[in-house]
């Protein structure tokens, strides 16, 4: 199938600024799909509030537009009452980390089969430009005009403690190996969390003169790098790209049904 | 014995109502006094093939049920005070979104976590003006274990019709108070099934875009027919829009769904309203003190009568009208502050007839509360 057919072209143009990362995300998530040769019938996307959330309109799936950081907490809903849908489920660092970082944590613990694609572009684009808790210590922010002494943590990291079975990180520039982690992501049975580092050109890099588009796209060539390799041990500071995570370990639905088999035995 | 006649708390009352209406999927966060109806769920529902899971919070396990619902399940959750109020928002956005679900609410003393373990009536209001915006709302309650069956099969058959949230505003005595039930064969309470579209494959399906009658057919994900869902105002395709029209449109169609039916949705009971020049009105397990009254004054020739509520909302105004046309006096009796009350004096007009007997301090109102407020309305001293 066309990528084009995966859109819903009635909805367009769409709300994004010029220069915004989440269209690349977009493209890199339907590529991997169309892949994958999904049946649009068979994908679900659920989403919570902001900019990346609106991913869900325009792409022609089943599409769950929810309330702000709760997406997860209905995609479980969406995924246990039909296990055999793939579940994807677009959100900002804010969404998802922020209002919603219980649930977060919550569906990493359970490793249900949801694809979580986190689009971290460090700000909170929707409402104006206020830091997110993933901005970081020294940045600015409109509600940081001085600068934020809020200290951001590693979503990678967090999504592994937590008990994720499938963890990876890339940027809007590495739009191939986006596009392969994501394909990989959806294929995983059990929870898995994308990290995508996404560029705001209008807030995240005015407020912080990070440049244009392309000057913050150039960033994440210059300053991230394949896991473990030889750059990262010279240079601590740069952000590692690639797959952390990748183990099975069993699938909260198959778990569930083992639970309905038993549970039907005795009664 | 009849295997069909149970003794058992109200909260196991209303699980056997929910399988009895349907279930398929549950929901919920432990939250005293409904855990009960998670538990029981915990138990019953992979019995049948369907599915109970304890959320991370109240917040999720409102949005869970709500994307249960999508997948074509009959759904719900339970809660009590605390818990109600973090649902709120989830729960305006199914009365948005126009998803069928079901919320139960076992009344507790509040505000905040007030009196986890004493009965009260508080959340009244809250059921009907707790999510923000202007919108209608399905309140229904009851006041035995019989009706609190009936009341929530009620519940999932009003959520299908009308495609909204219901919530079922029950309290800390008919949830834990233990008294025969009767459970019904199948088939003699008559359920509502969701409404499917019959538009077919490759066929345009508007999945926001009532028919004549006002309802709207559905369309379970992962069905042939792809379309969004938003909490935005939304037009026909359920795309986000701002257009005054459309805006203008969805908001009358969300408020007279419901408004246009109150005399559908209204249950209540009646006794001795015929002649009674003094109408006690009440519902919940306050009703129970009320009857009580009723039926030991009516022997004495005291012209006392009782409209028991079920729905509480929409309020039946004008059945309230009517019920207490004649009447010369009129007593609610509920366990807030009057919240039903000033409902019930919008209702009759002449708002000076309307009295309060009620309590706010966690202690079942009892006949005898009843009873001595009697007296001084009817000027016989306290």
């Amino acid at each position: 199938m066309a990528i084009k057919d995966y859109i819903r072209e009635r909805f367009f143009p769409h709300l994004w600024c010029p220069g915004c990362g989440h269209g690349i995300v977009m493209n890199g998530m339907l590529h991997a799909i169309e892949k994958l040769g999904m049946s649009r019938n068979e994908i679900v996307m659920v989403s919570g509030i902001g900019c990346s959330s609106r991913i869900s309109c325009y792409v022609d799936f089943h599409t769950l537009h929810t309330i702000h950081g709760r997406a997860l907490a209905f995609a479980t809903g969406v995924k246990l009452g039909l296990p055999e849908l793939n579940v994807i489920v677009p959100m900002g660092d804010g969404d998802a980390l922020a209002i919603g970082g219980n649930h977060f944590i919550h569906a990493a613990r359970r490793n249900i089969d949801i694809t979580a694609i986190v689009m971290n572009n460090r700000v909170y684009g929707m409402t104006g430009g206020q830091f997110s808790p993933l901005s970081g210590y020294g940045t600015k922010a409109t509600t940081a005009p001085y600068k934020n002494i809020d200290h951001d943590f590693d979503i990678a990291q967090l999504a592994m403690a937590a008990g994720a079975s499938f963890v990876a990180r890339t940027t809007a520039y590495h739009v191939k190996q986006m596009t392969d982690i994501i394909r990989k992501a959806i294929l995983h049975e059990g929870f898995s969390v994308v990290e995508i580092l996404t560029q705001c050109p209008t807030y995240f890099g005015r407020k912080n003169k990070l440049g244009d588009a392309a000057e913050m796209m150039e960033w994440f060539k210059d300053f991230t790098t394949p896991i473990g390799s030889k750059a990262k041990k010279e240079n601590d500071d740069l952000i590692e790209r690639g797959i952390f995570v990748q183990k099975e370990i069993p699938e909260y639905c198959e778990e569930y049904d083992k639970i309905i088999e038993h549970a039907m035995k005795g009664s | 014995m009849d295997k069909n006649i149970r003794f058992i708390q109200g909260n196991e009352v209303c699980v056997e109502g929910a399988l009895y209406a349907g279930l398929d999927f549950f929901a919920g966060y432990p939250i005293t006094p409904s855990t009960e109806i998670a538990e029981h769920l915990s138990s019953r529902l992979p019995r049948k093939g369907g599915k109970f899971i304890q959320m991370e919070d109240e917040i999720a396990s409102m949005c869970a049920i709500i994307g249960a619902s999508l997948t074509g399940k009959k759904v719900m959750t339970a809660t009590s005070g605390p818990g109600f109020s973090l649902k709120q928002e989830a729960l305006g956005y199914a009365i948005m979104t126009e998803i069928p679900c079901v919320i139960v609410n076992v009344q507790r003393g509040g505000p905040s976590t007030g009196l986890p373990t004493s009965v009260a009536q508080g959340d009244v209001m809250q059921a009907r003006w707790g999510t923000h915006g202007d919108h209608a709302m399905i309140v229904l309650t009851a006041s035995n274990h019989q009706d609190v069956f009936a009341i929530t099969v009620e519940a999932f058959n009003l959520a299908e019709t009308y495609r909204t949230p219901v919530v079922l505003l029950f309290d800390e005595v008919v949830g834990h108070m233990r008294e025969k039930l009767v459970i019904p064969e199948p088939g003699v309470i008559p359920l509502v099934e969701r409404l499917h579209t019959s538009v077919k494959d490759g066929v345009d399906y508007h999945p926001y875009l009532p028919r004549e009658d006002g309802r709207l057919p559905m369309s379970d994900f992962g069905g042939v027919h792809r379309y969004n869902v938003t909490g935005l105002f939304h037009d026909m395709w359920g795309f986000p829009s701002s257009k005054p029209e459309i805006v203008q449109g969805l908001h009358r169609h969300l408020v007279d769904k419901i408004r246009n039916n109150v005399n559908q949705i209204m249950r209540y009971k009646e006794y001795y309203l015929d002649d009674a020049e003094c109408v006690l009105i009440s519902y919940g397990s306050s009703a129970r003190s009320a009857l009580h009254v009723v039926e030991q004054r009516r022997p004495r020739g005291e012209r006392l009568g009782l409209l028991e509520l079920q729905t509480l909302w929409p309020f039946p105004y004008q059945m309230i009208k009517d019920k207490c046309k004649h009447a010369k006096y009129v007593l609610v009796v509920e366990m807030n502050a009057g919240q039903v009350l000033r409902a019930v004096k919008r209702a009759v007009g002449d708002p000076e007839r309307v009295f309060l007997a009620n309590r706010v301090d966690g202690v079942f109102i009892t006949p005898t509360d009843i009873r001595n407020i009697l007296r001084i309305i009817m000027g016989k001293g306290a």
